[in-house]
């Protein structure tokens, strides 16, 4: 593929706003996972929660769109010069020219399930004040972000679980090959709520304690929330140091609706794609972001996979023990984690894993190292047998 | 700028008045009048008993859709990359969740929130053929139409191979009825390919574009394309189902719509 630059990048997650408090998070191997009662849910429930976020006042003229996972939308835009970013793209490109890509699973599901509660008890009609094209509809927060920029050109919201915001790089380096657009926003926004929490307790896919991606104990899933979000251009005159898209690589399981196939089938292919697309061998990856979310048939899944490809020798980690499972944003957040680490040559150690599981021999790392890098794969898989990986490249001189 | 062309192998419809494609096009033609009937589902065949008990129309208007359409273009649905677009994917099982979430006890079914997913069509969908390819699923409200042939066209271009959409979209019950009024289930298929081959029947090209969306003469049918995302897509259909060449404007985002170039 025409390799990607990643003109401008910004995350905020429970690690903090920005990438300078993931930077910090990393480097301390501190993760952001806490045991709480969240909203009405009846029990403990450890989360990933993004402080703040009730605190985001949206623009005037987008009041309707007002939801937990814009607000959170919002607040991501806001850091890192993100916005500027995008205005100087909008003045190069034009604004019919760049697109809206972007990742949720529930989008601002939230505010439908309030509004459930206030039915009406005689005509059982939902209250005045929801939003549901604004909000609930699976589009609202790129139909929210295209809106907030004045942005003109394509725009939708992919949404295949937790898969959903890796597989945007895919439709935007695709649209951008076409000639269709000029640059992209591509990441996600995945904000906590009950059909989420309660859901995957039912499918007994969640920890009671903070999540142990790859322990020999993990039990399941912590649920997070985040919002990630990268400007895509074309990579002419890329100059050293700048990171790159180089590969993508997208597959299904065709297997089960909520397990992984039991070999990590699919996710060995779209690892292999990954790498074709870069032109790249396996042992050309200096670290890999596992999508590793705790649970023991998915580590198992992907540990299979992993061996399978790399072997025992490639370092790999999952961060989902920084940040919690951000669902349909976690393809996007651990894009950047990605970049960070190619950036700084940091492979981060995982957080919340302290014995290895024995029957995982990857080069599972407990400790962050330092070393420089050049290129490095992240994993994204997602309910439905939804499978992406994306390669990420440093320019050399 | 357009896109490159691509060839169109397969197309199916399923939606009030249109049993199948064939039934489509005789109204879209004007050689029927177009009158609503309810639309039949079938049960998918193509699941195993287990999974097939767990889905609901959504998935049902999903896999009638995306098999008639792989069945006219006589291709193997196992090697198609798959784009799965709807404005609100299974509806009726979400209105379910938000009911039981709602409620005092909160009990919600494991497989009401694996079916929840938006990509739970693509996900029964690799289960009933064991297609493996890329699949994706997506959403652009309204523009969900255009959105998915979009993502299916770029997707052929850029593999050079062959790419299944299916763009469906069902109605919540009420109370969110109220809030999304889609008066009918309808399913629009579309086999793409990037190499014409001898079950190629139309050529197309996309470019985008801010004309005015092409609208249906027959009011009937006029209403159905505003009411319904998928419906978006009858302007095509009707240049597609009159066989000739031409160049219709598909309805999209507010300030950005699709041309589409049909050559025979």
């Amino acid at each position: 593929m025409q390799a990607l630059r990643l003109s401008a990048y910004t995350l905020t997650t429970a690690l903090g706003r920005g990438v300078e408090p993931h930077l910090a998070a990393l480097r301390e191997q501190r993760g952001g996972i806490v045991k709480k009662r969240w909203e009405t849910v009846e029990f403990d429930v450890c989360i990933g929660e993004v402080a703040g976020v009730d605190d985001i006042t949206l623009p005037a003229g987008l009041a309707a769109y007002d939801c937990r996972n814009n607000r959170l939308a919002l607040l991501g835009l806001q850091q890192d010069g993100f916005a500027a970013q995008v205005e100087a793209a909008k003045a190069r490109h034009g604004a019919g020219r760049i697109g809206v890509f972007l990742g949720s699973s529930t989008s601002g599901i939230l505010n439908s399930e309030l509004a459930y509660r206030e039915r009406d008890p005689a005509s059982g009609s939902l209250p005045d004040w929801l939003h549901y094209r604004e909000t609930h509809n699976a589009y609202s927060v790129a139909d929210f972000v295209r809106k907030h920029f004045a942005l003109s050109g394509p725009a939708c919201v992919v949404s295949t679980a937790c898969s959903s915001s890796a597989k945007v790089f895919g439709t935007a380096q695709r649209m951008l090959a076409a000639g269709l657009i000029d640059a992209a926003i591509v990441g996600g926004v995945d904000s906590l709520c009950l059909t989420t929490i309660y859901g995957f307790s039912s499918l007994q896919l969640v920890s009671g304690e903070p999540c142990r991606p790859f322990d020999a104990a993990r039990d399941g899933i912590s649920i997070g929330e985040g919002a990630a979000y990268v400007l895509l251009e074309r990579a002419d005159g890329a100059g050293e140091g700048e990171i790159l898209l180089t590969g993508v690589g997208e597959s299904s399981d065709a297997y089960h609706m909520s397990s992984p196939h039991p070999e990590g089938l699919g996710a060995r292919m779209a690892m292999q794609q990954a790498l074709q697309m870069a032109g790249l061998q396996p042992d050309d990856i200096g670290y890999i972001n596992l999508h590793g979310t705790a649970t023991p048939s998915n580590d198992a899944a992907e540990g299979a996979a992993v061996l399978t490809l790399f072997g025992q020798g490639t370092p790999c980690s999952s961060t989902k023990g920084h940040t919690g499972h951000t669902l349909g944003a976690a393809g996007g957040i651990e894009a950047i984690f990605c970049v960070l680490a190619l950036r700084e040559g940091l492979l981060p150690g995982g957080v919340g894993t302290s014995t290895l599981d024995p029957a995982l021999p990857v080069n599972y790392l407990l400790h962050n190292q330092q070393q420089p890098l050049q290129h490095v794969l992240n994993n994204s898989f997602g309910f439905g047998g939804s499978n992406c990986s994306l390669v990420f490249s440093r320019v050399t001189a | 700028m357009s896109t490159a062309t691509i060839y169109l192998d397969g197309l199916s419809v399923l939606g009030p008045g249109m049993a199948d494609w064939n039934a489509a096009a005789a109204c879209l033609r004007g050689e029927q009048p177009f009158a609503v009937a309810d639309v039949s589902l079938p049960p998918v065949t193509a699941l195993p008993a287990t999974e097939r008990r767990r889905v609901g129309a959504a998935v049902k208007l999903a896999m009638a859709t995306g098999f008639a359409a792989v069945e006219a273009a006589g291709a193997d649905a196992a090697l198609l990359a798959n784009v799965f677009c709807s404005t609100g994917g299974d509806c009726d099982n979400c209105h379910n969740l938000l009911d039981v979430l709602a409620s005092d006890q909160r009990l919600v079914s494991p497989t009401r929130f694996h079916n929840s997913v938006h990509n739970a069509p693509a996900g029964y969908w690799g289960i009933a053929t064991g297609c493996t390819a890329a699949s994706t699923s997506l959403c652009a409200y309204d523009a969900t139409f255009a959105a998915g042939l979009l993502e299916t066209v770029t997707q052929v271009q850029a593999d050079g191979g062959s790419g299944l959409l299916v763009a469906f979209d069902t109605a919540y019950p009420q109370p969110l009825y109220a809030q999304r009024p889609i008066p009918y289930p309808m399913g629009v298929g579309m086999v793409l390919s990037a190499r014409r081959s001898d079950r190629s029947s139309a050529a197309l090209q996309l470019s985008l574009c801010n004309e005015a969306a092409s609208t249906m003469a027959d009011a009937a049918l006029e209403q159905l394309r505003q009411t319904i995302p998928a419906a978006r897509s009858l302007p095509l259909l009707q240049l597609l189902a009159q066989g000739g060449a031409g160049r219709v404007v598909l309805d999209y985002l507010d300030d950005c719509r699709l041309a589409v170039t049909v050559q025979a």
